[in-house]
This record gives structure tokens, sequence and C-alpha cells, in this order.
């Protein structure tokens, strides 16, 4: 049998010589999802630092069937497409079966796209949109997105002598989607592709709407070394900063439980977003943060043990 | 054979909706569009089209999944009205540049504030600027007829841009009319099939649509635009011509009536040309030389031919149904643009009438023709017809 890393580099849909940051985790979290589909896919792209970094005309690094329209809609765009792929189907214009797949960051999907990911959960179209949340509008330089985690600091609300940077805490994005009654919503990170490969195969095979939102660090933008990026993948599962869990029907399950939690510091020293965040007079920033953390891994085990749907 | 159905303009839209068949139709509703989206909802619903449909949150994502799906390879359809089409603004100034071939029945409505839901044409007037091809529509009929010609212009090969075709809110969308409606078959031969070259669902031939273009080509890009445009004008006679030799009726740019021998001519867009023409009936049996001319095409602009059809025409009265703020009326605007190039120009008057639905009548018009033959107008002047005093 092929090995995860085997499938994903057999095909790369999204091809070497695009033009996204060095450390960037997007092409292996697009990729791994890709690789998870067993028929064609075809991309609805929302604006952001995939689709700028993958088609600069007159290039394009698809080798798959790919459409970019602006920033809010790459949910409506997909229904389009689907809706589409079902009157081709109907009258007799196409065989082949398919899987759409929307991407968009998490600006373009927990703010000014979040009506129209709403709208196409909700009337129940067979397709399945990732984020990659990287916590931020990190396409233009690290602005404030209602991903973006308390206390970091952001260029539209930054940290200074009087602010902590973000004052509130992000979304919970995938039990929002989820309670949208969708077979398939999870969340999953860059680090752990087979974990993402899973994810992505339960989605396409989900008879509805399905949704992931992936962790996707940014060195450019978190402000840490390039040779990082798995590691703060990895420092966020850890610290139960982004848990993997999935929501199927309703029904939470928690893929990874870390043996021993770390401290969130772990995860927050070496990123610039957090520097001032370890200066004495923030200290209760962290401590504010790790309270918020842990009362939110209580209540996810709490939703996986009593099997309460979502 | 064809068959004359009493039909309100938004029906007789809907009922062309039905020959056409589109792969999809996505709806969202807005007064005075609403009956559009509905009657063809009820065809859907009984099993007289396949259409696939997709009812919306909103007109961004009515145009928006519109795009999914003419990108996808199907012909698409949505229809709006005024805060719709001004919510889906940056989705449709996008869908010139990406080449695809929507086809938008407007129903024209003022735009807030203060919030109306009744007919002017500042909605699409606001949309004049950004590559798609308008065609206004006097009554249910030709709002109905300009449904085929808007669809086999904006597919043909050497266009490829979107068109929408208005009518009137209120006036035509809801008045009843008899409306000659065509044959099915005879609708469906002329529509034929939609056949991308390239489109998403031709999953073996990847195709990336919608790319980030820098400097070095975004210019270029709309410069072919223009050039669709300019295409544009000269097939869509070619396609009037073949689908009057199904209707019998005619499809020049615009229409010219009794302006043969007129000493004053009025110009103005969509349902007041019909009250126009009463007035002219009736002042010619007074003797009075008046005539008018009715664009229909709006966008592209047929600048010369409009130019040769009133350059003997001694005074010109244009009526426009909405206000450029801090400029001269839109279609006053081409009429002054259309004439620069004479030597003896005609005169021109500028009137704004019938802003968020107030009714222009016959009798303003015979007061306008007086005025005009009067000789006392002011090109640098914008009147108001019915304003409170």
């Amino acid at each position: 049998m092929a090995t995860l890393q085997e499938i994903v580099s057999k095909q790369v849909p999204l091809a070497p010589g695009h033009r996204m940051c060095s450390g960037c985790s997007i092409p292996v979290i697009v990729n791994t999802i890709i690789a998870a589909s067993d028929k064609p896919v075809i991309i609805a792209n929302a604006t952001g630092c995939l689709e700028v970094a993958s088609t600069i005309y007159p290039f394009t690094a698809w080798k798959v069937p790919w459409v970019h329209l602006t920033f809010e809609n790459a949910a409506a765009v997909a229904a389009g497409i689907e809706t589409a792929y079902k009157a081709f189907k109907k009258r007799g214009k196409m065989k082949d079966d398919v899987n759409i797949i929307a991407f968009g960051g998490d600006g373009g999907t927990y703010d000014i796209g979040f009506q129209a990911l709403s709208g196409a959960l909700e009337r129940g179209h067979k397709f399945l949109y990732v984020v990659y949340d990287n916590e931020g509008y990190m396409n233009t330089g690290n602005q404030r997105s209602g991903a973006t985690p308390f206390g970091a600091d952001t260029t539209t609300v930054p940290a200074g002598t009087m602010s902590i940077g973000k004052t509130q805490w992000r979304k919970n994005i995938v039990e929002i989607c989820a309670a949208h009654r969708i077979p398939y919503a999870a969340q999953a990170t860059a680090h752990n592709t087979l974990d993402l490969f899973n994810k992505a195969k339960k989605a396409f095979a989900a008879d509805g709407p399905s949704f992931i939102a992936a962790l996707q660090p940014c060195t450019t933008n978190w402000k840490y070394d390039t040779a990082l990026t798995m590691a703060y993948s990895k420092l966020a599962v850890e610290t139960n900063f982004w848990p993997l869990y999935e929501v199927e029907n309703g029904k939470v399950h928690i893929n990874y439980k870390p043996k021993e939690r770390k401290p969130i510091e772990e995860f927050l020293k070496g990123q610039g977003r957090f520097r001032h965040l370890f200066k004495p007079e923030n200290r209760h920033v962290i401590e504010e943060m790790q309270k918020m953390i842990d009362e939110e891994w209580e209540r996810l085990l709490k939703l996986e043990e009593s099997q309460v749907q979502i | 054979m064809s068959v004359i159905k009493p039909l309100s303009g938004a029906q007789a839209v809907a009922e062309a909706m039905r020959q056409i068949n589109p792969d999809v139709v996505v709806a969202y509703p807005i007064t005075p569009q609403t009956p559009v989206v509905e009657y063809f909802a009820q065809f859907v619903a009984n099993g007289l089209v396949d259409t696939e449909t997709i009812p919306v949150e909103s007109e961004h994502s009515a145009m928006s999944a519109t795009v999914g799906a003419s990108a996808a390879g199907a012909r698409a359809m949505c229809a709006t009205s005024s805060q719709g089409l001004a919510l889906m603004w940056e989705v449709v100034a996008a869908v010139p540049g990406l080449r695809l071939p929507i086809v938008m029945p407007i129903v024209n409505r003022a735009l807030s504030a203060p919030i109306n839901i009744h007919c002017d044409h500042s909605d699409t007037m606001g949309a004049t600027t950004i590559g798609w091809i308008q065609i206004f529509s006097e009554n249910a009929q030709e709002a109905y007829e300009n449904m085929f010609l808007a669809l086999r212009l904006a597919e043909h090969k050497d266009v490829l841009i979107p068109a929408m075709v208005m009518q009137d809110g209120f006036i035509i969308s809801h008045g009843v009319e008899n409306v000659k409606i065509l044959d099915d078959d005879v609708v469906k031969k002329f529509v034929g099939e939609r056949n991308p070259d390239r489109f998403l669902l031709d999953v073996k031939n990847p195709y990336t649509i919608g790319p980030l273009a820098l400097p070095d080509y975004y210019f270029e890009i709309k410069r072919q635009q223009e050039e669709a445009m300019e295409n544009a004008k000269k097939i869509y006679l070619e396609v009037g011509e073949d689908l009057s030799k199904l209707t019998g009726n005619k499809y020049p740019y615009f229409e010219e009536y009794r302006i043969e021998d007129a000493a004053a001519v009025i110009i103005v867009l969509a349902s007041a040309a019909g009250t126009a023409k009463d007035a002219i009936d009736e002042m010619r049996v007074d003797g009075k030389k008046v005539g008018l001319l009715k664009p229909k095409l709006f966008r592209p602009f047929p600048y010369k031919e409009i130019r040769d059809a009133v350059k003997n025409i001694p005074v010109i009265g244009v009526l426009d149904r909405s206000i450029s703020f801090g400029s001269y009326a839109p279609l006053y605007t081409e009429i002054r643009n259309s004439l620069f190039e004479l030597e003896n120009k005609p005169k021109l008057q500028s009137y704004i009438f019938g802003l968020g639905g107030k009714d222009i009548f016959k009798n303003d018009i015979k007061q306008i023709f007086e005025e005009l033959l009067s000789g006392k107008v002011n090109p640098e002047e914008q009147k108001y017809i019915g304003l409170r005093g």
C-alpha cells in the first residue's frame, strides 16, 4: 500500500513554481486535501494568499480546474459550480463525477465571506469548504480578523502602551458550521497530514456540505523562523490552542488528546505577534489565555463525552 | 405558430426564460423583479423546465453563483432590480473581465435613499461603464424578444460579454399587455445550446479562470473587452436580423418615430416612449411636426448612427429618468456627445422626469414639444418635469 507521502506527492495539483512565501503551509494543506479525492476536483478560490500567489497572469500553478471571482463569495461560486454540475448530469452533458472544493482564508471565511458560506451550507450543496486559517489578513500584512486570537498584535489592532492587541477570542467557526446541520465539519492543521487527509476523505464522502478549518501557521506575519512552520502547527495542537476534532452528523469526536497539554507559552514564544505578552505588565494576558484554552478544552471533552448534537 | 397571451412584463421575461430553459437560474427576490423569479420558480415546480435553480441568500451570492455556474460551462441567469444590482455590483463588474456571457433581466427601480420601489433608471445608469451590454425595452413585447437577442449576442464567439435586458419597474413589469409568444421549438432552435471553448466542468482540460493580472497584462485585458463591445455593436444588428425572421419585428439601435420631417424630436428610453408616441400622434393631427427617437441599445452606444439620424432636426429634447448628480443626465450626455462632430448642431434641451416612479403624462410630453417648438431652449440648463412647486 502506498504511503501517504507517496499518495500526496504523486499528483501535485498545486504545482511547484507558485509564489507562496518560503515556509508557507498552504500548499501542504491544499495538496493533501486534493490528494484525498478519488474524483477529479474543481476549485473555487476566494481572494487571498492562495489565489494571489498561485495565478499571476499569464501563469497558473493549477493543474486542476480553478476559478477565482472575488473575496467573499467562494462558497456561492462553488454552489454555482455544483448546480451546473447537477444540471449537466441531468441533461446528459457530463459523465464524470467530481468533487467541488472552495478554499478561502480566514478573512474570506469568518468575516467577509461568512454570509455566502452560511447560505451555501444551509442550502445543502454538496461541496467541501476549506478555510486555511492563518488567523488574520496575512496576504495584506497582518490585519485583524474574526479568527485572530486574543492577545495577538495586528496592524489594525496593534499592541501598544494602552493595548494588549486583540481583546476578543476568535469565533468558533467549526461549531458554527456544524450548527447548520451539515454532515461533516472538522478542525485540522498543517503538520498532521494523515489527520488532514482522513478528514478530507470523510468530507468528500459526506452526503452534503462539509467544512474543514485547517490551521495554517504564517511565517511572515506570525513572525517566526521559516523552518518552524510545522513546529508551530504541532505546538498549537499540543497546547490545546487548536484541538484536532471533527463533528460528524452533529457529534463531536476529538482526534487527538495530548497526554500532557503544554502551557500556552510554548506556542506563544518565538512568535513576533505575541512578543509583547512576555512583558511583565502583560503577564495576566497569558494567564487569561491559558484559562480560556483550558475551559474550551473542558467544554469540548464534555461535548464528546455527552454526544450531544451540536 | 405564435400565440398572443396577456402577460405582464415580468411574466413575459419569465416566459422567455422558460423557452430558453437555461441550465441554471439563480433567484433572489427584490421588488419589482420578484414576479420574474416567482413565475420561473412555478415553471420549475411544475416541470415546464428542467433548469436547476439556486434560491440564494442575497444578490451578491446570486451573481456569484451565476458566475460559478457560467464558468462551469452552464447557461446561467439571474435577475434583479435597484438595491439588488447595487449589492451585487462588485461581482457584476467582474463578469465582463471573465468574459462570461450571462444574460440578466433587470426591472428598473429607483435607488435608495429615500427607499422607493418604483421605476427610474438610476440603478442601471450606475452600471454603464463596467462592460455590460445594455438593452432597454419599451414594453413587455420588447422585453420578451430582447431576451433572445441578448442571449445570442452575449454568447457570440466574437462578443462573450454579459448583457442586461431592462424593463421599467411596475409600469411594464406589472402592467399586463398582449404579448406575441413564439413557439417553443422556434425559440429553442434560435437560442441553441451554449458551447463554451473552455469551462470548469471539462475536467480533462483544466482551466484557470479569474487569475491575478498585474500592470503588465491588466490593461491589455481591458482593451480586449472594449474590442468585444465594438464587436457587440456590429453583431447586435446581425442577430437582430435573424430574430426579425421569426418575429417580424425590427431590431435597430434605436427606433425612429415620425422624425423624417420633424421640427422637434424627443429622445427618451423605455416605457415613456409609448406615452410620447401617443402625444406625437395627437399633435400630428393638429399639424405639429414632432417625432421621437427611442434608443434601444444603450451599451454599446450608437453615437454615429444617432448623429446621422438627428442631424437635420432643428431642436431636440432629451428626457432622462435618472439624474447624474453634478453632471449632465446620462442619456443627455450621450446625445450631446453624439452631436459633437456636427458643424450645425440641433438645439438641445435636457429634462429630468419620473424619478421614483412619478408619472409622466401625455400632456407633459405635449408641453415639452411646445417648448421645443418655441425654440426657447438652453443646452446648459436641466429642466424638471412634474416636480412639486
